[in-house]
């Protein structure tokens, strides 16, 4: 079996399970946010139980709307803490705390072999750790609290074996977007991918983690990296046998790719895979640019667009905006003289927040405009206006081209 | 289940930012939302959906978010059933959870805008009336079909838990 096959099968206690089939498995922990949380409450109170079924389980994360930008969203953020409160839900993350999926690793609250599920789509993030996350919505959410309890189809997987060394200035975003641009929007949906090989072994779980991220952006049910030493060392951990891949684990399809000769990417608009290299949209002027989110708003992207940001300018017509994934990364980063770099570029520093990666709140785009994003979808409409553009790239890729005004491959600008 | 109505088609990759976006996320009665569905792309969605329509789709209906206003917004907007070449995972999960049935069909070209649908859930059948043809798809398991009977997963959850 492969590793989401282990997960699957230990959670629903079976020896074997197989792709397609369909079992029911218990859940390690169950997040929603400010947008998706208020109707699982709702949905909650009519399935007719008191109590949930283990409040321990339960996290409840203020992120997409945060802090309120209006009388309706501080109504969502209410009926949240009402029921963190009502439910004994220690798991409360308020706003300022910072992305749900950020806080979900940072807290502890993914270890690996878990089975966690999470009303954003953008859950799979933690099969970062080698746990088996998914995206559900809110009405499942609330069965889950009621039940803690969820039936899956079994995926097939696929594995990706990446080899190499990234280029100066080139990041597990740009390898990830290569590889939604090579798998399609469409071309893994229900189905499993396990990252591995050389380059995935030598890197970070903030890198891991934006590429598990974007594992939904082919459709896939979930992202995962078998859990090695760089899992132990973040999660604390002491050595502990970690489910893992048996060597003649079966995959539907195995790709195989070199970083080695890879550059900068950029997913173009109106969809995440529509991948171009960055030099073939160079000079396209953006208006905004944007680094942050679920994807990209971790420590090391701070750190790589402050590399490229310090003693420049953003350039006068483009506003830059820069969110840190979490409270925690924010204050990483005042020590590390990283915000004071930023605000000295000309840029916006915002509180950690999703912020204008989904349009609900900050930075929304007027019509015509054009954003470059290190966040994680371009759809029609998705940062603002529906006659905006987005085009997605890494931390570094945004940071140059908020110099220049216009989209940059970093490896030209000199440091 | 039989449900029928006049088709209204839609395209590949049709993403939840486009069948209701974020800004309206605050919203939760779902009449609200549902005169928000697919504005994007279709100001008239409205009120082209609401005596009841199927609508058809290609790959990759429902991509994207996790939000569940996506099928509320198309359920209260006159949407009976959604019909796609193929469904993104977390809106099929949605969509059966709320009670709109969705269903995939690999059929290419089942139906033209304002063509007449009837299908059968249990049968996995869908008629074109319209051109006089039929196209099949797989039946659902028992436990979804349950689901879709009972109006949606917590109807279900409630009958079970209480034993009924």
């Amino acid at each position: 079996m492969n590793i989401t096959e282990k997960i699957l099968a230990k959670a629903s206690g079976r020896e074997i399970v197989s792709p397609r089939e369909i079992v029911e498995a218990k859940v390690d922990a169950v997040m929603v946010n400010d947008l998706t949380g208020p109707l699982a409450v709702e949905a909650f109170r009519k399935i007719g139980v008191k109590k949930v079924w283990d409040a321990s389980k339960i996290v409840i994360i203020l992120d997409h709307l945060a802090p309120a930008n209006s009388e309706k969203a501080a109504e969502l953020h209410k009926i949240l803490r009402i029921f963190a409160e009502e439910q004994g839900i220690e798991g409360f993350y308020d706003v300022g705390e910072g992305i749900c999926h950020q806080i979900m690793v940072e807290k502890g609250y993914v270890k690996p072999g878990n089975l966690i599920v999470g009303a954003d789509s953008h859950t799979c993030t933690y099969g970062a750790l080698g746990a088996f996350a998914t995206g559900i919505g809110s009405t499942e959410a609330a069965a889950v609290f009621a039940t803690g309890k969820i039936w899956l189809k079994v995926p097939e997987a696929i594995k990706i074996n990446v080899v190499g060394d990234f280029q100066k200035f080139v990041t597990p975003k740009d390898l990830i977007l290569y590889i939604i641009g090579k798998i399609g929007a469409n071309g893994a949906t229900y189905k499993s991918i396990e990252f591995a090989g050389p380059t995935i072994q030598k890197m970070s779980i903030d890198g891991r983690m934006t590429i598990c991220n974007m594992a939904v952006e082919m459709g896939a049910k979930n992202g995962i990296i078998a859990p090695d030493e760089i899992t132990l060392e973040y999660l604390g951990l002491k050595h502990t046998e970690f489910l893992r891949s048996d060597p003649d684990a079966s995959y539907e399809k195995i790709m195989n790719i070199d970083v080695t000769s890879l550059g900068p990417h950029v997913a173009c608009p109106n969809s995440v895979d529509n991948v171009k290299s960055v030099n073939d949209v160079e000079g396209i002027e953006v208006n905004q640019a944007f680094i942050g989110s679920c994807t990209n708003g971790r420590i090391e992207d701070l750190r790589l667009a402050a590399q490229i940001l310090k003693g420049r300018k953003v350039k006068r017509g483009t506003r830059l905006l820069v969110i840190p994934a979490s409270r925690t990364i924010y204050q990483q980063a005042l020590r590390e003289g990283l915000i004071e770099i930023f605000v000295e570029a000309g840029a916006v520093v915002c509180n950690p927040t999703c912020g204008p990666c989904l349009g609900g709140h900050l930075g929304i785009l007027a019509s015509d405009e054009i954003c470059i994003s290190s966040s994680n979808r371009n759809f029609i409409g998705r940062m603002g206006s529906a006659k905006a553009k987005i085009y997605l790239a890494s931390p570094a890729t945004v940071a140059a081209s908020a110099i220049t005004g216009k989209i940059t491959d970093p490896r030209k600008l000199e440091v | 289940m039989i449900l029928s109505g006049k088709t209204v088609k839609f395209g590949d990759n049709i993403d939840t930012d486009v069948i209701i976006p974020a800004k309206y996320l605050v919203l939760l009665n779902p009449e609200e939302l549902a005169r928000h569905a697919m504005e994007g792309l279709d100001p008239n969605f409205y009120s082209r959906a609401k005596n009841g329509v199927i609508l058809v789709a290609g790959h990759n209906f429902g991509c994207g978010s996790s939000r569940e206003h996506a099928p509320l917004a198309l359920k209260h907007a006159g949407v009976k059933c959604v019909i796609a070449l193929s469904l993104a995972r977390i809106f099929y999960r949605n969509a059966i959870n709320i009670g709109l049935p969705v269903v995939e069909c690999d059929a290419p070209n089942i139906a033209d805008d304002g063509d007449e649908l009837v299908v059968n859930l249990e049968e996995g059948l869908i008629q074109n009336k319209t051109r006089n043809a039929v196209f099949s798809f797989p039946k659902f398991p028992p436990f979804i079909m349950e689901i879709l009977r009972d109006g949606g997963l917590i109807e279900n959850l409630r009958r079970r838990l209480s034993g009924r």
